[in-house]
C-alpha cells in the first residue's frame, strides 16, 4: 500500500503527466465545492448557462429585437448568447482565483497555472454543454434548425473559448497583483456584451461602425460561427488570422503574468 | 540529497522588502533528520517552504534529489465545504496513489469514523488535526518535512503520530522545525538555529542548543 513519489528530477513526460493528474484533481474539487452534492449537483455547471440563455432568448423573441437582419430569433440567440457566456465567464471564473486556493500551493506540484487552467476547463466545458443542449433541444421541438456546417460553427466555438482562456488567463493572474482589475473587469464585461456581436450582425452596422466593431476579437469568432450556422442567409465579416493573432499575444500575455505569479505567491 | 545554496526570500512590506532568508546554504543527505530552531518569526515556516517547493526563493538554487514531502502538520490545507473523504482522495489524485488503499488507514488512524464522510467545516480542531496527521501519512517521502505544529491532540494521539513518523518511518530523511529545543534533541541527529535570517550550523549538537538559549536569554 506505500505509494512513494517520484524523485526530483522529472522529464518533461513525467511533468505532463502530473500535471494532467493535478489539473483532473483541481477540476473535481473545483465541482464539489461551487455544486456539492445537494440536489442536481454538477449539472448546474451547464443547467446555469442554459437558463441564462434560455431567458435571453425569451427576452428576445418577445421584445422582437432589432438584429438587423431576418434571421430566426431562437437561432440568433442561442449562438449570440452562448458565445458570450463562453468568452465572459471564463475570466470571471480566474479573477481572484488563487486566494480560496493557497493553502493547495502547499503541494509542490499544485501551481498557479494547474488553478487557472483547471478553472478555464470547467468553464468552457460548462458553456460548450450549454450550447449543445439548447440546440439539440430546441430542435427537438422544432423551434431552430440545425447548423448548415457544424465544422465552421466548431471552428468559431473554439476561437472564441481560445480568447476567452487567454483572456482569463490574463485577467485572472493580472488580478493577483492589482486590485483594480478585479473592480474594472466587471463593468468591462458589462459594456463588451452589447459590443461582442452577440445581438447584431456586423453586416447591418454602417460600414464606418464595422470598422471600429471588428477591432474587438470576439466579434470575429461570432460572425465565423454564425456564417456556420446560417450559411448562405447572412454575410459575415470575419478575420481568422487577426483573432488567432490577438489570441496568441494575448496568450503569451497570460502565461507570462502567471510565470511572475507563481514566483511570488505564498501559500497560506 | 537535498541542497539549498545561497537562497535568499524576500517579502515585499509597505516599510520596504525585508530580506527574511539571507545567503541560506543547507545540505540533508538521505537518512539525515536536521533540526531547525528558531524563535517566532525567525523565518521557520518560509524556509520549510522553499524546502518543500511550495515557495520560490527570490535568489539561490533549491535541489531536491530525493521525493521531499509538503510541509506536514500545515492544519489549513482542507476546503471547509468537503468531507474528510473528498479531501483524502483530492491529496490521492494529486500524488497519484489509489484512495481506497488509503481510507480504512485513515479511518483508523484518524478515530474519525463515520465523521470522515462529514463537511470538514463541522470538525473540531482536534479532529481537524487528526485527520492532517492521518493524510499526511497516505503518500511516501525519502524526506519529510515537519513543522512544529506537529504536536497537535492529546498525549496519546501525540504518541501515537511520535511511532508512525519517528518509529514507523525511521529510515528516512526529516527536516524539523521548531522553537522547542527539546523536540529537536529527541528527534533529530543534527541542529541548525536560524535567527536574523541567518542559518547557522553547528559541528555538535549542544553547541546549538547553547548558542539559540544565549539568544534567547538576551533578547528577553
Amino acid at each position: 500500500m506505500r505509494t512513494f513519489v517520484q524523485s526530483g528530477a522529472v522529464s518533461l513526460i513525467q511533468s505532463w503527466r502530473i500535471q494532467r493528474r493535478v489539473i483532473w484533481a483541481l477540476v473535481l474539487r473545483e465541482i464539489l465545492t461551487r455544486y456539492g452534492r445537494h440536489n442536481i449537483g454538477f449539472l448546474w455547471l451547464f443547467v446555469e448557462p442554459m437558463l441564462y440563455t434560455v431567458a435571453v432568448t425569451a427576452l428576445w423573441t418577445a421584445s422582437r429585437s432589432v438584429h438587423g437582419t431576418n434571421l430566426p430569433i431562437v437561432a440568433f440567440a442561442v449562438t449570440g448568447y452562448s458565445s458570450v457566456l463562453l468568452w465572459r465567464n471564463m475570466p470571471g471564473r480566474c479573477v481572484k482565483a488563487l486566494e480560496p486556493n493557497l493553502s493547495l500551493l502547499y503541494h509542490r506540484n499544485v501551481r498557479p497555472i494547474d488553478i487557472y487552467l483547471s478553472r478555464l476547463m470547467l468553464e468552457a466545458g460548462g458553456a460548450t454543454t450549454s450550447f449543445v443542449m439548447l440546440v439539440l433541444f430546441f430542435h427537438f421541438i422544432g423551434w431552430l434548425d440545425f447548423p448548415e456546417d457544424v465544422l465552421k460553427v466548431a471552428g468559431g466555438w473554439c476561437m472564441i473559448a481560445w480568447f476567452g482562456a487567454s483572456l482569463g488567463l490574463f485577467i485572472g493572474s493580472l488580478s493577483e497583483s492589482s486590485e483594480t482589475i478585479e473592480k474594472l473587469w466587471h463593468p468591462a464585461a458589462y459594456i463588451l456584451f452589447p459590443l461582442s456581436g452577440a445581438a447584431f450582425i456586423v453586416d447591418a452596422l454602417p460600414r464606418e461602425a464595422q470598422h471600429f466593431i471588428l477591432m474587438l476579437p470576439m466579434v470575429h469568432g461570432v460572425e465565423l460561427l454564425r456564417e456556420g450556422y446560417f450559411g448562405s442567409r447572412i454575410v459575415a465579416h470575419y478575420d481568422v488570422t487577426y483573432m488567432a493573432l490577438f489570441n496568441t499575444t494575448l496568450t503569451l500575455l497570460g502565461l507570462a503574468q502567471t510565470a511572475k505569479v507563481s514566483r511570488i505567491v505564498v501559500p497560506e | 540529497m537535498i541542497r539549498l545554496t545561497g537562497v535568499n526570500k524576500v517579502y515585499p512590506t509597505r516599510a520596504g522588502p525585508v530580506n527574511i532568508l539571507k545567503d541560506v546554504n543547507l545540505t540533508v543527505e538521505s537518512g539525515e533528520r536536521v533540526g531547525i530552531l528558531g524563535r517566532n518569526g525567525a523565518g521557520k515556516s518560509t524556509l520549510i517552504r522553499l524546502v518543500s517547493g511550495a515557495e520560490l526563493p527570490t535568489r539561490g538554487l533549491v535541489e531536491r534529489g530525493m521525493s521531499v514531502s509538503w510541509p506536514l502538520a500545515f492544519g489549513g490545507a482542507f476546503q471547509g465545504s468537503l468531507t474528510g473523504l473528498d479531501n483524502l482522495r483530492f491529496i490521492c489524485r494529486i500524488y497519484g496513489a489509489n484512495p481506497d488503499d488509503k481510507i480504512a488507514f485513515v479511518q483508523e488512524f484518524s478515530e474519525l469514523g463515520i465523521y470522515l464522510g462529514e463537511p470538514v467545516k463541522s470538525y473540531s480542531s482536534g479532529m481537524r488535526a487528526r485527520l492532517a496527521f492521518a493524510i499526511s501519512m497516505i503518500i511516501e517521502f525519502d524526506c519529510f518535512l515537519i513543522d512544529e505544529v506537529i504536536a497537535v491532540g492529546d498525549a496519546r494521539f501525540h504518541e501515537k503520530c511520535g511511532h508512525e513518523l519517528f518509529e514507523k518511518r525511521g529510515d528516512r530523511a526529516m527536516v524539523i522545525v521548531s522553537h522547542d529545543g527539546s523536540y529537536i534533541r529527541n528527534h533529530c541527529t543534527r541542529a541548525a538555529v536560524l535567527s536574523g535570517g541567518e542559518l547557522h550550523h553547528f559541528e555538535k549538537m549542544e553547541d546549538a542548543f547553547s548558542f539559540y538559549y544565549e539568544e534567547a536569554a538576551l533578547a528577553a
